[in-house]
């Protein structure tokens, strides 16, 4: 049966109707058009689909919508102001961390997280933060000297912009 | 997925009168990193899925110094991993729960639904066995507690009747002495299951040891604890010649399957392999 939910995404809150076997993912993408959290494997492996709830990242595919009503949820599009960049985003379209990009936006969201919480991290510590997130393309090099890069400029600001 | 009755207790009770109404029919849902993916595959398909995230008391971890610790049925993974009382007096068990998928993972699945998810290769299991923890349960009429090791009766299978809950986790306080060794053998260091598991708690003594428990996963139907090698190992100094003997006990103790991780000759041997350099470590 279906029923109303109050979705919270990057502020707005949003009216949803939703039946109860509606996961998270899909409610997002294909009920509110807010297509930046990929489906990769839909299993939990892949971190395509990482969305922060109240600040902490999970995979948004192994989530019922209807579990989330009321509670604070992020996706790549709330991480900077439409049509602007954040430090992490810059640093990964400068140090060419994207190549076809399917799994950028579950790294952002995720990497967004570790800087919140660990705002130096070493390379060590982003490989294994972000061991939940699969890139086909990269090699994960880049992706991790963008983490490294991100943090330095965001510590090397006075008043530090949330990542 | 399949439609469902959806249904979000706020007490205990409630959701153990929900579970008792429904009985096999009804799944309650924690973490959910398990049930979901089995019910997106269509593997089980519960009528009512009784939600345990509105409930309160279900929430925190509480020491006490007299008393030990208690792991409520909502604590999560990453709450385990990161909590500093459990990282300074239970170790073991804060590893492993830092080796389960990935940080996403871990900030879903809780503690109580690793348990309860009945997982022979459950990373978490071995820890909770080897620093002796209890199993709280609520039913309609009654809460008890029972041993872990008493938990399980098979591959997702556990001693849990209709209407009962697992509401969370005891252990006791570990003594000053107490030295624990965890390790999971998998192929990959994140989104991996074990090959196999090993913790190991023990109290050295000069060479010989008290209170060991070794205790093994994904090497049989349950994990288990490999009680006659226990003994021999409270017997006396452990030589080298001894240490063997206690090898071969806990290898004796498993009945691994061969699988697409590894053959059951394989698990064997680390498990041998594995207890030999838990004791040598724990000993030195």
């Amino acid at each position: 049966m279906k029923r109303l939910i109050n979705l919270r995404i990057n502020g707005v809150t949003y009216p949803v109707e939703v039946e109860p076997r509606e996961r998270l993912l899909d409610v997002v993408r294909y009920k509110l058009d807010i297509t930046g959290p990929k489906e990769g494997c839909g299993t939990g492996d892949c971190g395509a689909c990482t969305m922060l709830i109240d600040g902490k990242p999970v995979t948004s595919c192994l989530m019922l919508a209807v579990s989330t009503a009321g509670r604070e949820i992020t996706t790549v599009e709330g991480l900077a102001r439409p049509g602007e960049l954040n430090d992490l985003q810059r640093a990964f379209v400068e140090l060419t961390a994207v190549q076809c990009g399917v799994c950028i936006p579950g790294f952002l969201v995720n990497a967004t997280a570790l800087l919140r919480e660990n705002p130096n991290p070493t390379e060590e510590e982003i490989r294994a933060w972000l061991q939940g997130n699969l890139c086909r393309c990269t090699g994960y090099t880049k992706i991790v000297d963008a983490v490294m890069e991100a943090a330095r400029r965001i510590n090397a600001r006075p008043s530090p912009e949330t990542a | 997925m399949h439609a469902f009755d959806y249904l979000e207790p706020v007490t205990v009770a409630e959701a153990c009168a929900m579970l008792a109404d429904h009985g096999p029919r009804a799944r309650p849902l924690a973490g959910g990193t398990d049930l979901l993916i089995q019910m997106e595959m269509g593997k089980v398909r519960p009528e009512a899925v009784v939600h345990l995230g509105r409930i309160e008391a279900l929430r925190g971890i509480e020491w006490d110094p007299q008393a030990g610790l208690r792991i409520s049925a909502g604590v999560t993974l990453r709450e385990v991993e990161t909590h500093p009382i459990i990282r300074e007096r239970y170790p073991a068990l804060a590893t492993a729960a830092q080796v389960v998928g990935s940080v996403q993972i871990r900030n879903l699945g809780t503690l109580v639904g690793n348990l309860c998810n009945a997982s022979p290769s459950a990373d978490t299991s071995p820890a909770l066995l080897a620093l002796d923890g209890q199993v709280e349960i609520a039913s309609p009429t009654e809460s008890f507690t029972i041993p872990v090791a008493e938990f399980w009766t098979g591959p997702g299978q556990m001693v849990l009747q209709p209407g009962q809950l697992v509401t969370g986790v005891r252990l006791p306080v570990p003594t000053p002495s107490l030295r624990t060794w965890y390790y999971k053998l998998a192929v990959r260091k994140a989104m991996d299951l074990a090959m196999v598991g090993v913790c190991v708690a023990l109290e050295p003594r000069n060479g010989s040891a008290r209170r060991v428990r070794i205790a093994l996963g994904a090497v049989a139907p349950t994990c288990l604890r490999a009680r006659h090698a226990e003994q021999l190992a409270e017997q006396g100094e452990i030589t080298n010649g001894c240490l063997e003997a206690i090898a071969e006990a806990a290898v004796a103790a498993t009945s691994p399957i061969s699988d697409q991780r590894a053959s059951a000759d394989y698990r064997r041997a680390m498990v041998g392999s594995l207890t030999r350099r838990a004791f040598t470590q724990l000993l030195r």
